[in-house]
């Protein structure tokens, strides 16, 4: 059979319905030969960890535009430590101020991708992380 | 609009400046590109002439402003007579920050106020609820009842503003609370002037802050138009948007196309339930996006003004000439800001404004510069007011009515986004209707289909963008963005609490009931919900009965 | 602890791993997987096909949460094309079973057809086994049914329900192309939408041609959206279990699916067994050979097969 997919999860958490992004993103991933999992919009952090586990993902990717990220980005984190997940990587994207950037860091998000961020950098930010 | 003759040698002329003098120079300078295209990928020709108008007819597809079929204007002297609506979309943390906010935008010439919920509210939730936490106050004022509702307006007298509100799923919840507001200053329904939202469709389509699925959000949508036919004549009942649906990504003759199917879908309903086309129609407005390319966006704006016209008078047999008069809010659009070099974004919103303008826009919200990275800090906003005052007093573009008119490259455009607008809608009607289209997935997968390409294109570097793809620099981190206070959550369920010890629970109990009851029935559930709000029944209890009887809607995505 | 004993005690990691090595290594999941055989075999599989759009996940969503009001356990396994031109894919099912995801009773995996169809129904009915093993009671698998080859992976079900809709101009023709026959429970979803009545009637017609069978295939009428006639759905479905079991044919069933399941691994193994020798140029020369006319493939292919048995019977296979 064939060899590694990476596997990704596309995620909007919290309130925002802003998926353009995410949406795009998941295509990009998709034509990179990804296989993207997309759960749609309202995303609780504990819906988005259960679904990492059940979908085994290599990736999980968070979108939000609403601010809420200083809240939501490190809820994740949490729940996928309580979980002993430590082989996922997280990374976020949307309308994030340059400030918040070390404190989500901090709490374990690998890299955060603001607007303006060309898909291609993502595409390869991937490629080097899951081996 | 030129004769046979004229015409026949206008193209000849025409053929021997390609053939002799065109070529000529491509030899010595070819062009940049070998095919130049709109903002929106749409085919633009080196040179536009008459022979490109040779089918239009002046008196039939342009006519005078305030005329049928008002290509050139809703009113007769445009801004002549009195500037658009400057208005901007405003609010965050708690409704005394926010209420700071308007009395501040209003002090620096503001006509308008544009509330700004944040996203608990948008959906139903109190701050209280689990969905809520990390939201509340974040991209807009937090509305719970009507004492924040009270506090938000506080010393703004709602017989001299207008207030537009960004509100769609709970609109007849925030109407209600206006109104109560308004009751305690003493101001009558009938004599406050403003804007609901209170569009559902494209919240399915684009923006993602629905409740109920498709037909109960249809009732309560025409709930609001019979209320106000009665009760509030000066209030426009609805706010059909493309603004969302362009900044997810559509094209402009997308925009154009699904807004106007959304009003199709909305006039349908409305007359479904007994209204006449002529008592609602008047108070329908819309509310477009302001995009990049100038000439392609004011062509949008004629177009979508005349099609509407025709809509409503052939489809719909209108007769009452308000009703034909496509009246709009345009936002610039958001999603060209960019996080990179910030200032820019004040020359990209300049531009945006002015295609607006020059489009006939009734008001106008002007994007600041550090919208790509947070919301607008107070000077950031007392900029963009500025852009919209610089191109009122100080442009000249205001002095007559529809300048661009005439120009073969404009009127070639507008003619060729209301065609294939058309064709989009009959394609729309053939699937069975917006509802029908949007449960299939199909608007949503064309409006994704042409994001993708857009960010395709910009990866590709075949769109630039300034300071993104060409002509980047290395830069420190913004100063002086808007941080909204932490607090704002713990406040608001506190005083949520406090609330619900202080009020009459078993007045609001009652309301609440009354109105469970009569949402099973098809009667107008406005009054039952005025009846809540004021005995200060939260926006998250009302929400709740209507969720127990509608259900909620499951978005559908086609990927 | 060892990932067996894990899975068996219901360590949703542990199982979603282990799908993930089916999907990226059989060879190697298939040592654990012979560990896992004895604890499989109590699970109900239905599988879901229909054309896209027809709702597929909106009713096993709708019948997932009936199951779980009755007290059962569910694993449900999606299964979306991948796309041809860039290897990769975007699953959405979710989305429509988004109440679904925090219950710990359900399992949810998304899977990808990652372009070998042998490949795939062989890796299906390895997860179906993976799910048996922690702990579902019942095991849905939702495919798209427009190729005979998803179609295929379905047929490992006991229960095989076909979906369509009206109104979508080909969706007899779906039905039609050999697909009829391997349904057991006809299901027009969106049943308010026009042209339901005249879809029902076709089915029905399509249905009286095969009318050999002992069990009539009922064709039943639901708006899953609104949870209409989804209980009915679950009953004929009991229903069809029930016969299966005193007919007989549920044994019958499994073993076609058991025999099914030796092709397609025999197949697969082959593949694999082929390759090392594409790996060891003695394919290439093969090649190199028919290119330049010094044999013909037939007799090369001959010859081929002949050293094929020869070295994996010599490689491992015993005779025990």
């Amino acid at each position: 059979m064939e060899g590694k997919k990476i596997r990704i999860l596309i995620a909007k958490p919290g309130l925002d319905g802003h998926d353009r992004g995410a949406k795009v993103v998941a295509r990009a991933l998709r034509d990179a030969g990804m296989e993207v999992i997309y759960t749609g919009l309202r995303q609780t952090p504990e819906q988005i960890v259960e679904t990492a586990i059940q979908e085994d993902v290599d990736v999980i990717g968070l979108s939000i535009l609403s601010g809420a990220h200083t809240h939501l980005f490190p809820k994740v984190m949490e729940l996928l430590k309580e979980n002993d997940i430590k082989d996922i990587i997280v990374m976020g994207g949307g309308v994030i101020p340059e400030e918040d950037i070390p404190e989500l860091k901090k709490a374990g998000i690998a890299e955060i991708f603001t607007p303006g961020t060309d898909t291609r950098d993502i595409i390869k930010f991937i490629k080097e992380k899951v081996r | 609009m030129f004769d046979k003759e004229e015409m026949k040698k206008i193209k000849q002329l025409k053929n021997e400046w390609e053939n002799n003098v065109v070529q000529k120079t491509l030899k010595r300078f070819p062009e940049r590109k070998d095919k130049f295209v709109t903002g929106s990928g749409k085919k633009v020709e080196r040179l536009y002439t008459p022979v490109d108008l040779e089918e239009s007819d002046h008196n039939k597809d342009l006519n005078f402003p305030g005329q049928y079929p008002y290509t050139r204007g809703v009113q007769p002297t445009m801004y002549r007579g009195r500037f658009w609506t400057m208005r901007q979309y405003a609010g965050f943390g708690t409704a005394e920050e926010s209420n700071k906010r308007y009395k501040y935008l209003l002090n620096q010439g503001q006509t308008g106020l544009s509330v700004a919920f944040d996203l608990p509210t948008q959906i139903g939730y109190d701050s209280d609820h689990t969905m809520s936490l990390g939201e509340v106050g974040k991209v807009g004022v937090a509305i719970d009842s009507l004492k924040d509702m009270e506090m938000l307006f506080d010393g703004i007298s709602l017989d001299k503003v207008s207030t537009s509100m960004t509100i769609n799923a709970p609109a007849p919840v925030l109407l209600a609370m206006y109104i109560a507001v308004a009751e305690k200053q003493g101001v009558a329904p009938d004599k406050l002037k403003g804007t609901i939202q209170n569009d559902v469709l494209k919240e399915y389509i684009a923006r993602g802050t629905y409740i109920f699925p498709p037909a109960p959000s249809m009732r309560l949508i025409t709930n609001i138009f019979e209320f106000c036919f009665k009760e509030m004549p000066l209030w426009n009942t609805i706010s059909i948007s493309g603004y969302h649906i362009r900044e997810a990504g559509a094209t402009a003759v997308q925009e154009v196309a699904f807004t106007l199917a959304d009003g199709i879908a909305y006039v349908d309903a409305a007359i479904k339930i007994g209204l006449k086309v002529d008592d609602f129609a008047p108070r329908l407005s819309f509310f477009f996006n302001a995009h990049n390319d100038l000439l392609e966006e004011v062509a949008k704006f004629r177009a979508a003004r005349r099609l509407w016209a025709k809509i409503m008078k052939e489809r719909f047999g209108a007769k009452n000439e308000k009703s034909l008069m496509l009246r709009f809010h345009t936002q610039t659009a958001g999603c060209t800001l960019t996080a990179q070099q910030a200032d820019n974004n004040i020359a990209r919103v300049t531009i945006q404004a002015l295609a607006a303008v020059l489009g006939g826009t009734q008001s106008l919200h002007t994007n600041s510069r550090d919208e790509a990275l947070a919301l607008p800090a107070e000077d950031s906003v007392r900029i963009a007011l500025r852009t919209q005052q610089l191109l009122a007093y100080e442009s000249g573009v205001t002095e007559t009515v529809d300048p661009l008119a005439g120009s073969y490259y404009v009127e070639t455009l507008t003619n060729e986004i209301e065609k294939q607008a058309l064709e989009y809608i009959e394609k729309i009607d053939k699937i069975g209707g917006v509802t029908q289209a949007i449960e299939k997935g199909f608007i949503q997968q064309e409006i994704q289909n042409s994001a993708y390409q857009y960010q395709k294109d910009i990866e590709e570097s075949k769109r630039i963008v300034v300071g993104v793809n060409k002509f980047k620099i290395k830069e420190g981190s913004p100063k002086g963005l808007l941080k909204v206070n932490p607090e704002v959550g713990r406040r608001q369920v506190e005083e949520l609490k406090k609330l619900k010890e202080e009020r009459d629970n078993h007045k609001v109990k009652e309301n609440l009931k009354l109105l469970e009851k009569t949402a099973k029935t098809d009667a107008n559930l406005m009054p039952l919900i005025l009846d809540c709000v004021k005995s200060y029944a939260t926006l998250g209890e009302i929400c709740d009965i209507l969720r127990s009887i509608f259900g909620e809607y499951k978005e559908s995505v086609k990927l | 602890m060892e990932i067996v004993e894990k899975i068996i005690n219901g360590d949703r990691r542990a199982a979603a791993k282990l799908i993930t090595l089916v999907e990226n290594n059989f060879s190697q999941a298939q040592e654990i997987l012979k560990k896992l055989y004895n604890y499989t075999g109590k699970a109900l599989v239905i599988g879901l096909t229909g054309p896209p759009g027809s709702g597929k996940s909106t009713v096993t969503d709708k019948i997932t949460k009936i199951l779980r009001g009755q007290g059962k356990t569910v694993g449900i396994i999606a299964i979306d094309p991948t796309s041809p031109f860039t290897g990769g894919a975007l699953l959405g099912d979710r989305i429509r079973m988004q109440d679904l995801s925090l219950d710990k009773g359900v399992f949810i995996r998304s899977m990808s057809t990652r372009g070998h169809l042998g490949g795939l129904s062989q890796a299906t009915q390895a997860t179906v086994k993976i799910l048996d093993a922690l702990g579902k009671d019942i095991i849905f698998i939702e495919t798209v049914g427009v190729g005979q080859s998803e179609v295929d992976i379905v047929k490992v079900a006991d229960t095989v329900v076909l979906i369509s809709m009206p109104g979508m101009g080909d969706d007899v023709q779906i039905i039609k192309a050999g697909i009829m026959e391997i349904g057991d429970i006809f299901v027009i979803n969106k049943a308010d939408k026009e042209g339901c009545e005249r879809l029902a009637t076709e089915i029905g017609m399509m249905l009286d041609l095969n009318q050999n069978k002992k069990w009539h295939p009922p064709v039943l009428k639901t708006i899953a959206t609104d949870n209409v006639g989804i209980k009915k759905l679950l009953e004929e479905i009991d229903r069809h279990i029930s016969y299966l079991k005193e007919s007989g044919e549920l044994e019958q069933r499994r073993r076609e699916s058991a025999k099914k399941e030796i092709f397609d691994l025999i197949q697969e193994q082959w593949k694999e067994t082929l390759s090392t020798f594409i790996d060891n140029g003695f394919l290439n020369k093969i090649v190199t050979k028919i290119v330049n006319r010094e044999e013909d493939p037939y007799t090369a292919v001959e010859k081929l097969s002949n050293v094929l048995v020869h070295s994996y019977t010599q490689g491992g296979v015993k005779n025990d």
